[in-house]
């Protein structure tokens, strides 16, 4: 009894092990971010051959001089805005396109709606590299060349595709029941997707909404090919390329800037994680 | 969740027979015309372009003017003997299957940690996760100081450990830049792998493995002969994705190396974006993003059948 006692014990303790160890390897980026954001000068600049000084705690006092840095004498609240913005933008083109697009394909659509679907899901497939040198040409015919508007109408092209498949999925889950009851009381189909199928969707709307803006803050592809004002910039673009004064990187202040968009993203991108991997697996999962 | 409204009970046929039918009946219509703005919009801003890829690929147009003069396959007869694109395709190929196969490897053992019960799970979850959710290009960045050619961590921690004694310098030496990005590739893509793995653990029905257990069955045979088989699906659209993100990437290698040193860890992606961009020939850039094509369909072929045969298993 003892034996297998012992068994149980280890076997816990390689659990808890690998379970550390894989959050060390996934978190310790972010800890040194974290690190350097706070750091002093004089216990940041250290240089990595000096065995004495321990790079991994702070060794003098924490410190915000990067970030007042970062807050007052960079452009990073400017692209925080546009960040926001260009998302709030995007976020309705995609919810509005999608939405309607997703019911139809669940209800209206009969058996041609299920390959549509398929369809319009693969071209989420299509990626950003493939089409970023045509969006080129066809956003300079336009005008739109460094405009953020040209992000704004660029960026759906990979929330839509997805969105649409996740609002599919979503108002299939819907009973039909509920509809069709609706409709024998003499709502019509219109009627019946305004007052009752919409408030059921309420948060398969909201991981549209989220999945459409954690994307806009993940491309950096069409940012970098479309805007070159530093005022213009997203921080996805802004943070890396443009947060570097002549050759000199102030890593406490760009690491600052890396730490406070992540996190925040991060967390609400983890609070919807199981219905994004719902929408990807749907095929898979079905059996 | 309750209906909006209660509903009338008595007064619902009459209304029914009594009302005209109007657009907002006409199923197959409205259904269309819910479709259309999305479809449209796909077609033009999607589809469009792709066409416009293919077409600028046999032309010479370039950034500057908005002439297009037809070419023919020269774009494609002048990358292909290009020394610099044949390593950028095989570096494209490498970083993807190398780290590809690093990820599945984690995400299975990672998965297996996050399906036993312990405390602190939902906290070790959302952490894992990170990688993933946070904006490649900032992540990106992080790791750049991470490797930095003086302060770089790693080199501190390998020397304090007396791993090592010599100092690495992860982006002057091309085969270190290599390792530097599929470390980053990994790192990024191994929680998103091990989210679905764990998705597909989830939806095998306990019984099955209880029943192994009954029988006798030891961990790696029932790892190996009952779970590994049955996650096989979940497993590829896992790698399918990965492959996508991964070969399709250009914020990695931009950020970290810039393909550099000496042109030695560019991929499709960032020697599209060389050549098209910021060497203004759209032609030969274009041509070098349509290699990703294949990789591509490929892509999109495995992940049909592995639905189809999930619905057919199921």
């Amino acid at each position: 009894m003892t034996a297998r006692r012992a068994v149980r014990i280890l076997k816990r303790i390689a659990l808890y092990l690998a379970a550390l160890a894989f959050t060390v390897f996934a978190v310790f980026p972010f800890y040194w971010m974290f690190l350097t954001t706070f750091k002093q000068n004089k216990d940041l600049y250290v240089g990595g051959t000096d065995l004495s000084h321990i790079p991994w705690i702070f060794n003098l006092r924490p410190t915000l001089e990067h970030v007042n840095l970062l807050f007052q004498q960079t452009l990073y609240l400017t692209w925080v805005r546009n960040t926001v913005l260009i998302g709030a933008a995007v976020v309705v083109i995609t919810i509005v396109l999608a939405v309607p697009a997703g019911y139809s394909l669940a209800r209206l659509s009969g058996r041609w709606g299920e390959r549509l679907g398929i369809g319009i899901f693969l071209t989420y497939l299509v990626p950003p590299t493939l089409l970023f040198i045509p969006f080129s040409r066809v956003i300079a015919v336009f005008g739109l060349q460094n405009s953020v508007w040209a992000l704004i109408l660029v960026y759906p092209t990979f929330t839509v595709p997805f969105c649409t498949w996740l609002m599919m999925g979503f108002f299939r889950s819907i009973p039909r029941d509920i509809e069709e009851q609706a409709m024998i009381d003499g709502y019509s189909r219109l009627a019946v997707i305004r007052k009752v199928v919409l408030p059921l969707a309420v948060s398969g709307i909201l991981t549209a909404v989220i999945f459409a803006f954690t994307q806009v803050m993940q491309d950096f592809v069409y940012a970098l090919t479309f805007i070159s004002s530093l005022d213009k910039m997203t921080v996805s673009l802004g943070v890396p390329v443009a947060l570097v004064r002549g050759d000199v990187f102030y890593w406490g202040s760009l690491m600052a800037a890396c730490l406070f968009t992540s996190i925040p993203i991060a967390v609400v991108y983890n609070l919807f994680i199981d219905r994004f991997i719902a929408g990807l697996t749907a095929g898979a999962l079905k059996g | 969740m309750a209906l909006p409204r209660e509903t009338q009970p008595g007064l619902a046929p009459v209304v029914l027979t009594m009302r005209r039918r109007t657009l907002a009946d006409k199923e197959a219509l409205l259904g269309r015309l819910m479709l259309a703005p999305a479809l449209l919009y796909v077609i033009a801003l999607v589809g469009v372009p792709f066409g416009l890829a293919v077409l600028l690929s046999f032309s010479s147009a370039t950034s500057g003017s908005l002439d297009f003069s037809w070419v023919g396959l020269r774009n494609y007869a002048t990358i292909i003997v290009d020394p610099q694109f044949q390593h950028a395709l095989w570096n494209t190929l490498r970083f993807a299957i190398i780290s590809q196969f690093l990820v599945i490897v984690l995400a299975l053992t990672a998965a297996q940690v996050l399906d036993a019960a312990f405390a602190g799970k939902r906290v070790v979850r959302f952490l894992l996760l990170m990688p993933w959710a946070a904006p490649v290009a900032l992540a990106a960045i992080g790791w750049t100081w991470i490797f930095d050619s003086t302060f770089s961590v790693i080199n501190w921690t390998l020397r304090y450990f007396h791993l090592t004694k010599t100092w690495y310098y992860w982006f002057g030496d091309p085969t270190l830049a290599m390792v530097a990005i599929i470390i980053v590739h990994v790192w990024r893509m191994f929680p998103f792998a091990t989210v679905i793995t764990l998705a597909g653990m989830t939806s095998i029905p306990h019984e099955i493995s209880e029943a192994a257990v009954v029988d006798g069955a030891s961990f790696s045979r029932r790892f190996f002969q009952i779970n590994l088989p049955l996650l096989t699906p979940i497993i590829t659209v896992a790698v399918l994705f990965g492959v996508v993100f991964t070969s399709t990437d250009l914020g990695v290698v931009y950020l970290l190396t810039r393909g550099g040193p000496y042109n030695s860890t560019h991929v499709l992606a960032s020697l599209a974006f060389q050549r098209g961009i910021l060497g203004a020939n759209l032609g030969q850039g274009a041509a070098v993003a349509l290699f990703l094509l294949p990789v591509l369909v490929v892509v999109a072929i495995l992940m049909l059948r592995t639905a189809r045969r999930a619905e057919v298993g199921a």
